[in-house]
């Protein structure tokens, strides 16, 4: 099992034509993600080099090959558009890559996402993932896994090819640090049931107790690994849920101890403002969940062994 | 993106807040012009940085005469303004601001903001002005009202009343007040600001006009969201490039994100969390990060050959740990730009690199046929490897 990605997920791009849009679909595809199609208004009725069909709207996409995930490349100025656009067409996950979304536009799309998962109860609620994150992947080969994204598929591990027999779903607000958690918990023998970079902006989609409720609940998932850094809440707000309802082992790593307050570290949602939003307080919340918190990003993987018994 | 206080209340003016009276000068002729054209019995003289803490650090002054605001205005424009978020060399002053004086009765706190765990603009307000909010909210966090805004309605009229109302104001104070706050609510939503400040807001004595007193903007701190400055020039051109640090504006041009620090291990990544991470593992092993670079995923050999540069300018950096997991960013285009800087630039300090992911085989023969080349190079085998290595190549 795994979350929200699997084998049979059929998946469209918007944004399908522009450069990072055809090479990531064409790394999606080659991984054996179930792409379906694309959208760029007034590309439609041609196909792009894995001849998969184009579409000028989300709905004629939708429509015609009858996806229900989207994965966004569109540039920041017209991703918000297009985030709306593909919950309008009944997309129900919403993965946003791009980087650079301006905070205003994401709290118009998030407001528009809760009134429109109101109107709509058929069918569960529609998803967003990011928007500025790698994205989702469940490892595995094709029929069977699902890469939506940037990341390099090949560092995975499908759950039912992990040697400790045992497999992890990660959660995380960094790109490469994914990578670095699921390369050390591969080392070692343990598989990944999903993985999801929620991205790095102050305002996105699935927050970590978003993640944390879905991998509680799945049979694939033994434990998880908590990527978080400084900036925001979220972090000790997954450490208040973690200690409610977490029955499997929680390991953590908070990047950004050493980062100074008042500047951004790349990420526009890296930055501890009015004194909120340290490594510090999140370490001690997670802790004090009965979390597993790393002290080192070359521990990621140990301390999930670790936690999990290996 | 941050803008000097006299432009923010300039914007603040724009959108219909009161604001006194004030003029922007560069001398201390002109400071001594400002004050007779300002006809008020009483100045403030500012000093123009974006750094806070002025006040503290000698940046701010009361003068009552030509004479006093002249020499005022020379010696703070003559040497560099130090305050407690400058560091120790201070930051130079180029431009002041000298405002009318103004009596007050009471001062508060009006702020906007992104309220991250809501995911909207929160309006802050607090009847204890004039002091930091930050250590209002620590000490007394029940003089912080928080009014969440919806993003696409804006500040509601009944919302600022309701805040007017639990701040004290009383009579015509409150129509006053709500005008204030529904315009800074629109002027942070209309020009995608990231914050916006007054701090204090004033309320003057009651006089013959104003029998109620009146509410003034005194002091403003306005800052933007860098993604959404593509779609308002007017605010773009308020960047002041002396506040930036030239490296950090080189690393821009060749899309790099770099954030210089006071330690003296320069590092390289690829990622912004796995470069707080390095920073983070780089002090584990009792170092101190010289700086924050992340080389993005899509970075040429070109922009990383000039981010070995813009490390190698830090004077401090007495090493190099190269960290790079590889996603988008080939391993191999890493590789090549250590080679190319190399001969460039040189390595004549200890240079540690680790690489793991999209393409490291070759990348990892070509580090191997450079180290004949570049003798201060060496490999991580992993990060605590990489990390242990280039501290002992520090105390060595």
């Amino acid at each position: 099992m795994s979350i929200l990605v699997d084998g049979n997920t059929k998946v469209i791009c918007q944004g399908i034509t522009g450069s990072a849009g055809a090479f990531h679909t064409k790394g999606c595809f080659d991984y054996g993600t179930g792409m379906v199609g694309g959208v760029t208004p007034g590309k439609g009725g041609t196909k792009d080099p894995n001849g998969l069909p184009i579409f000028n709207t989300c709905a004629q996409a939708v429509d015609a090959t009858g996806a229900s995930v989207t994965m966004i490349f569109v540039p920041p100025p017209f991703a918000a558009d297009a985030i709306l656009e593909a919950a309008d067409a009944g997309i129900k996950l919403i993965v946003a890559i791009t980087e650079g979304i301006q905070v205003v536009d994401m709290m118009r799309v998030k407001q528009q996402l809760m009134l429109h998962n109101a109107r709509n109860t058929d069918g569960g609620p529609t998803r967003l993932i990011g928007p500025n994150c790698p994205g989702i992947i469940t490892p595995g080969p094709k029929g069977k896994g699902c890469k939506i994204g940037i990341m390099p598929g090949y560092i995975h591990t499908p759950a039912d090819e992990a040697k400790s027999n045992k497999a992890v779903g990660i959660i995380s607000r960094s790109g490469t640090l994914t990578y670095e958690a699921v390369w050390q918990c591969s080392e070692r023998g343990i598989g990944q049931s999903t993985c999801i970079g929620i991205g790095g902006d102050p305002v996105r989609g699935m927050d970590f107790v978003d993640c944390l409720e879905l991998f509680l609940d799945d049979s694939a998932t033994d434990g998880v690994v908590l990527i978080g850094e400084i900036g925001g809440s979220d972090e000790e707000t997954a450490a208040r849920y973690i200690k409610a309802h977490a029955k499997k082992p929680v390991a953590a790593f908070i990047a950004g101890r050493t980062a100074p307050p008042g500047r951004r570290m790349g990420h526009a949602g890296a930055i501890i403002s009015g004194g909120e939003g340290t490594a510090e307080a999140k370490i001690e919340a997670l802790r004090n969940a009965g979390c597993h918190v790393a002290d080192s990003p070359a521990n990621l993987g140990s301390t999930m062994a670790k936690a999990l018994g290996l | 993106m941050k803008i000097h206080e006299y432009q923010a209340r300039d914007l603040l003016a724009k959108f219909g807040l009161p604001v006194p009276p004030g003029i922007v000068v560069s001398s201390g002729d002109e400071a001594a012009n400002a004050f007779t054209q300002l006809n008020s019995p009483v100045a403030v003289v500012k000093a123009q940085v974006h750094a806070g803490g002025r006040g503290k650090g000698g940046g701010v002054k009361l003068v009552k005469s030509t004479d006093e605001a002249r020499s005022v205005a020379n010696t703070i424009l003559s040497k560099p303004l130090v305050t407690p978020q400058t560091g120790p060399e201070g930051v130079p002053v180029r431009k002041l601001l000298v405002a009318a004086g103004v009596d007050i009765a009471k001062e508060y706190y009006l702020g906007m903001a992104v309220d991250r765990a809501r995911n909207c603009p929160v309006l802050i307000a607090s009847s204890e002005g004039g002091v930091e909010i930050e250590q209002v909210a620590h000490d007394t966090p029940d003089a912080i009202i928080r009014e969440p805004i919806d993003p696409a309605m804006g500040l509601q009229p009944f919302q600022a009343r309701k805040v007017a109302y639990q701040l004290g104001f009383k009579g015509k104070q409150i129509s006053q007040a709500v005008k204030a706050m529904v315009k800074l609510a629109n002027l942070f939503i209309q020009t995608d600001a990231s914050l916006a400040e007054i701090n204090p807001l004033v309320v003057t004595p009651p006089d013959a006009d104003n029998p109620d007193g009146q509410i003034l903007a005194i002091d403003a701190k306005i800052s933007f969201d860098d993604n959404a400055l593509f779609r308002h020039d007017d605010i773009k051109q308020l960047a002041d490039p002396h506040e930036e640090d030239p490296a950090e504006i080189q690393a821009n041009k060749f899309g790099l994100s770099y954030v210089k620090l006071d330690g003296n291990i320069g590092c390289l990544v690829n990622g912004a969390g796995l470069a707080m991470a390095t920073m983070d593992l780089i002090k584990l092993h009792g170092a101190e990060p010289a700086n924050f670079l992340d080389v993005g995923g899509s970075a040429t050999e070109e922009a990383v050959t000039e981010a070995f540069r813009i490390i190698l300018s830090d004077p401090k950096v007495k090493g190099i740990l190269v960290n790079i997991f590889g996603g988008i960013m080939k391993c191999d285009i890493i590789a090549r730009a250590i080679v190319s800087a190399a001969k460039q630039i040189g390595f004549k300090v200890p240079l540690v690199v680790r690489l793991e992911g999209t393409n490291v085989q070759p990348a990892r023969q070509i580090i191997k046929d450079a180290q004949a080349d570049i003798p201060t190079l060496s490999v991580g085998t992993d990060l605590t490897d990489a990390a242990k290595k280039i501290t002992a190549a520090l105390a060595a």
